[in-house]
């Protein structure tokens, strides 16, 4: 069994006085894909966004440690270089930012933290081409502003390609199936899955088992409330699919 | 106070970076104005008694004029009587070519980044740098007369193309119009020349550096330049100023004229010392640019990147004379620390059929004020003129502050202007999705003002676009090739 890449131990967070997180347990090894799921404002986004170091949340209590760093004392940055990516749920527009730009600027930032050289225009151009097909993008999106006036499932997809182009260690989905229609889906679960390896570990949150017919778990967890109370394999997701949420909460209030 | 508005903080509050002093004697007047003291620098500058005769005019009409009160600047009284109004370097006979010139100043230029030999052959950009106040070293002076073009120092041009001079010198910015206008007439000493004949391309981009050096020297530069029929000029204008503890006053004087046809671009990148983070010591950048269509299907686009100054008051502008006649205005102004920057332009339409453009982008950071002024006149003879004006502010941290004050007079009927204006915030989740992919902060702040500019920049010359970006600390985009 590979060793384990992501432990979060009894995390608690929240926003001003509000507490979302109120204890998550989760290990993640290489090459391991996880399903997060749960009903709305159970804390699945706060999850990635606590993982990704975004500003406003207050870490209460519990450790999170990836690849035997302290993930909570890190910049965002810090954290991207050493091999953490979170697509967003809602990528952001930045007028006027190539998005050629950014991926490269990104790109050889990442680089740079591995020890590589950096990579000059021409070397870029040709690696993202390759990317692109795959997420059958037109090149023409490499000279948009950042997705800058993207559809709904242009953006997700450009999330997709950068992670591509980024080859994370551990990448965070978070609800990338949402505002896609099937055709734009299964583009991204594509995507998605030609990076599934032994070396990268991959959690998706999400809302929908339907994510999950294209890409494959190893695990599903239920998030409800801030805690996970249940974790299975991908049959688990089926059950949820069929039930809904209520009967777990249930079950864990007796247990 | 989040840690992200912190470092924000941290990366605003640093420190400008031109800030050193070139040790040269200067031959300096003593301070204080007054009739003689223009005639001093008249008699140092050998000019023909025609120029003697504008100046005190200008004297006698500028003692007359209330000092000028505007809205929305704070500015401490300035003495008059304590500035210095002439300071050269000393000098022999005059430099006949780099060689003689000082090592030091060139040091100087090296400095600031304007390696003006190789620079200049480089690029292919004919340099006539202004230290202090007087011209030190022009080259391309050959290629240039080839062509047919004038382009020397302002005091060269008095003594060897006085019918010129005559003809054109006020007739866009009379000594009249402004306070500053009327003190640059009577004292200004030096600032260069252009003078393109029909129908020539002037072969290169003409670029002159700016600098105040000597301690409390006011500058009273003084451009004039003139595209005749169907011409076309580009020009760079370039400032830094050392680090200073007293404000200097700089007053400068630019006006273009564009005869049927022809087209003028003047770029200005400026960097002048804006003051400590306590907004002590800076510049105060008084100027008046005035551009004036005066032939049918004339153009003028006025570019400017505005980081420096303590007190930046400017409004470059466009007289629309001719018909069909096309005024441009590109703006980007930074107000940082406790800078205050009160900019835009004024087109006037007068001629059918014309037409101008305005987009202005503020940056707000630190205490910053930032104060986009603009006038779109519209005159009765202006039939069917249309503007397009966008003014766009970037607010960055709390403090500072973003303002736009738009003025319009249309009177006539057939008149077609839009007004486009949005203030934003650098946003948080744009920082943080830049940083989660592995950008830093810095970097990332750079991108994104870099991306708010970008309309402005592409209409700068390319190396002086570089050269803008590099003074916003912006990364140079171009990843695609």
């Amino acid at each position: 069994m590979n060793d384990i890449m992501l432990s979060i131990r009894d995390l608690h967070a929240q926003i001003g006085a509000r507490k979302i997180l109120k204890g998550i347990n989760l290990e993640v090894r290489a090459g391991e894909v996880h399903a997060i799921m749960g009903p709305n404002g159970s804390g699945k986004s706060t999850l990635s966004s606590v993982l990704a170091g975004r500003e406003g949340y207050e870490v209460t209590a519990g450790s999170v440690e990836y690849l035997g760093q302290d993930l909570l004392e890190m910049a965002p940055e810090d954290r991207a270089r050493a091999g953490v990516f979170l697509a967003f749920q809602y990528p952001v527009e930045i007028p006027g930012v190539n998005n050629a730009y950014l991926l490269k600027a990104a790109l050889n930032a990442v680089r740079k933290q591995r020890g590589l050289p950096e990579f000059d225009a021409f070397e870029f151009l040709a690696m993202v081409r390759d990317k692109m097909k795959l997420m059958q993008m037109d090149e023409s999106f490499l000279n948009r502003g950042v997705n800058e006036g993207f559809s709904g499932g242009e953006k997700k997809r450009n999330e997709i390609l950068q992670m591509a182009v980024l080859e994370p260690k551990l990448a965070l989905l978070d609800e990338t199936d949402s505002g896609l229609d099937i055709d734009a889906l299964r583009v991204v679960a594509n995507g998605v899955n030609s990076l599934r390896g032994p070396d990268r570990a991959i959690v998706m949150v999400t809302h929908y088992q339907r994510l999950l017919d294209y890409i494959e778990p190893d695990f599903v967890h239920v998030l409800y409330d801030g805690r996970i109370l249940k974790s299975g394999d991908k049959s688990l997701a089926l059950e949820l699919e069929k039930r809904g949420y209520d009967w777990v909460r249930q079950e864990a209030l007796v247990a | 106070m989040s840690t992200q508005q912190h470092d924000l903080d941290a990366l605003v509050a640093q420190k400008y970076q031109h800030g050193f002093v070139t040790d040269i004697e200067s031959d300096t007047v003593p301070p204080g104005l007054d009739e003689d003291v223009i005639r001093l620098i008249s008699r140092k500058k050998g000019e023909p008694q025609f120029m003697l005769d504008w100046r005190l005019k200008a004297f006698r009409h500028w003692q007359t004029m209330p000092k000028p009160d505007w809205a929305h600047l704070k500015i401490a009284p300035i003495d008059y009587q304590a500035i210095s109004y002439y300071s050269a370097p000393k000098k022999k006979d005059g430099p006949k070519s780099l060689d003689e010139v000082d090592p030091k100043l060139l040091a100087t230029y090296e400095k600031l980044g304007v390696p003006l030999h190789e620079r200049a052959r480089l690029a292919g950009v004919a340099v006539d740098a202004v230290f202090d106040s007087v011209s030190v070293a022009t080259t391309f002076k050959d290629k240039l007369a080839k062509a047919g073009v004038i382009f020397c120092p302002f005091s060269d041009a008095v003594r060897d193309h006085p019918a010129l001079l005559e003809q054109y010198l006020g007739g866009v910015v009379p000594y009249t119009d402004n306070f500053f206008a009327a003190l640059n007439s009577a004292v200004f000493t030096d600032g260069s020349f252009v003078y393109v004949p029909k129908g020539v391309r002037c072969p290169m981009e003409l670029s002159t550096y700016f600098r105040i050096n000597a301690a409390n020297t006011g500058q009273f530069e003084r451009t004039l330049i003139i595209a005749d029929e169907g011409a076309y000029v580009s020009y760079l204008e370039g400032c830094t100023a050392p680090m200073r503890d007293e404000n200097q006053l700089h007053a400068a004087v630019v006006e273009l004229v564009a005869q049927a046809d022809a087209q003028i671009k003047y770029s200005t990148v400026q960097n002048w010392y804006p003051g400590d983070e306590n907004g002590v010591g800076g510049i105060y950048n008084f100027v008046t640019k005035r551009g004036e269509c005066r032939g049918a299907n004339s153009r003028i686009s006025w570019t400017q990147v505005e980081t420096g100054s303590a007190i930046t008051w400017k409004y470059p502008s466009c007289v629309l004379t001719g018909e069909n006649s096309v005024g441009e205005f590109y703006s980007v102004a930074l107000a940082n620390h406790y800078q205050q920057a009160d900019t835009g332009t004024k087109m006037i339409h007068i001629g059918r059929n014309t037409r101008s453009t305005i987009v202005s982008k503020g940056i707000s950071a630190g205490r910053g004020q930032n104060t986009y002024r603009g006038l779109v006149k519209i005159l009765p003879s202006a039939e069917g003129a249309r503007n397009y004006t966008q003014c766009d502010s970037l607010l960055m941290g709390d403090k500072c502050g973003a303002h736009t004050f738009p003025y319009m007079e249309i009177r006539n009927p057939t008149a077609v202007v839009e007004h486009e204006a949005t203030t934003s915030k650098i946003a948080d989740d744009q920082l943080f999705y830049c940083r989660s992919r592995g950008i830093s902060e810095e970097d990332a702040v750079n991108m994104i003002v870099n991306g708010f500019c970008k309309a402005v920049f592409k209409e700068l010359p390319m190396e002086f676009a570089v050269e803008a970006q590099n003074l916003l600390s912006v990364s140079l985009e171009g990843a695609v090739g």
